[in-house]
């Protein structure tokens, strides 16, 4: 079994240990969790959800936050 | 003189609601904000930008202005309802300011999918607030089919032209049986208080806030123009005549002719 994988999140490619979850995502990347939503392969990755939404390689990775806008 | 503007059960004491967009810093939004008396402000969902210092989070948490996610950029009711539902994530709120545009050029509602993604949003548990243009028929379909306010435009985002179809917008207002708030196209003061006295419930504005060259001094005057213009619906004003109509009684006017005397 591979010992990492690969996602792509927003434009880059992140290398993540295998086994990685949205929520280690989240915290590798290293933003405020607060008005922070994901999206994984085009579906909402509900934040309660986070610690058990196991990553696999190849997955798409929307992070996003609440911006100035409208 | 408690006059609130209520949406979705809730009320708010002011009936201008203003955009975060367009600020050219953090600092002047929340001057601005505060300044605007807005109890409610518009947000969008964007890329994560681990660089980018502050957040309009916490402008959001001093000034207590509650956040209104958009479904800005969005082109299609699919995209629309997955913006929706990250923004219910991340903020934890049913509320949303649906915008489904056509185009980038005029950015003006694609009514086909507005409606659909207004439809699914609805069924979904969100509170609608629908962006939408200035038709009637269009208004009264997203009123019917569960939207808590329908939003028309004055004219396309960002474009100042004020309210270019009063004409439609009075139609929208006298068949309204949710709250009519214009959005888009304010570009000065009384255009907000035009809006008012064609009897829009409220009115919601960025650009002409945070563009104009003072961006706190103009958020003052649309306070005041809002106000104003919801003043003025309420007391009823004049009829047009086409002549004059003097204001003072000409009873006990004085007499000075002089009087012809003898030889």
């Amino acid at each position: 079994m591979a010992t990492s994988i690969t996602v792509r999140l927003n434009d880059s490619d992140v290398e993540l240990p295998a086994g990685a979850t949205v929520q280690s995502l989240v915290e590798h990347v290293g933003v405020e969790v607060r008005g922070t939503a994901v999206a994984r392969n085009g579906e909402v990755a509900p934040r309660s959800q986070w610690p058990e939404t196991r990553l696999a390689d190849g997955d798409h990775v929307e992070l996003l936050s609440v911006a100035r806008g409208g | 003189m408690e006059d609130p503007l209520v949406i979705a059960g809730e009320s708010f004491g002011s009936r201008l609601i203003m955009g975060t967009g367009g600020a050219p810093s953090l600092d002047v939004l929340e001057a601005a904000l505060v300044a605007s008396g807005t109890e409610i402000t518009t947000v969008a969902m964007r890329r994560v930008d681990p660089a980018s210092a502050g957040s309009v989070f916490d402008v959001l948490a001093r000034t207590g202005v509650r956040p209104l996610p958009n479904t800005a950029g969005c082109f299609t009711a699919r995209d629309a309802v997955r913006t929706a539902e990250l923004a219910r994530d991340a903020l934890e709120t049913d509320w949303l300011k649906l915008e489904v545009v056509a185009d980038e050029r005029t950015l003006l509602p694609d009514p086909i999918e507005l409606v659909d993604a207004a439809e699914q949003l609805v069924d979904a548990g969100f509170v609608v607030l629908a962006y939408t243009n200035d038709d009637p028929v269009l208004a009264r379909r997203l009123a019917d089919l569960g939207c808590a306010a329908v939003m028309p435009l004055g004219s396309p985002i960002g474009s100042g032209m004020g309210i270019v179809n009063p004409y439609n917008l009075a139609m929208i207002v006298e068949r309204a049986e949710v709250p009519i708030i214009l959005d888009a196209g304010i570009g000065t003061a009384s255009d907000a208080t035009i809006a008012m006295e064609l009897g829009c419930d409220g009115v919601l504005l960025a650009s002409a806030v945070t563009r104009a060259e003072q961006p706190v001094v103009m958020a003052t005057a649309m306070r005041h123009a809002v106000t104003a213009g919801r003043l003025a619906a309420r007391a009823g004003r004049i009829p047009r005549r086409r002549h004059a109509e003097a204001s003072t009684s000409s009873a006990g006017r004085a007499d000075l002719i002089a009087p012809v005397r003898g030889p």
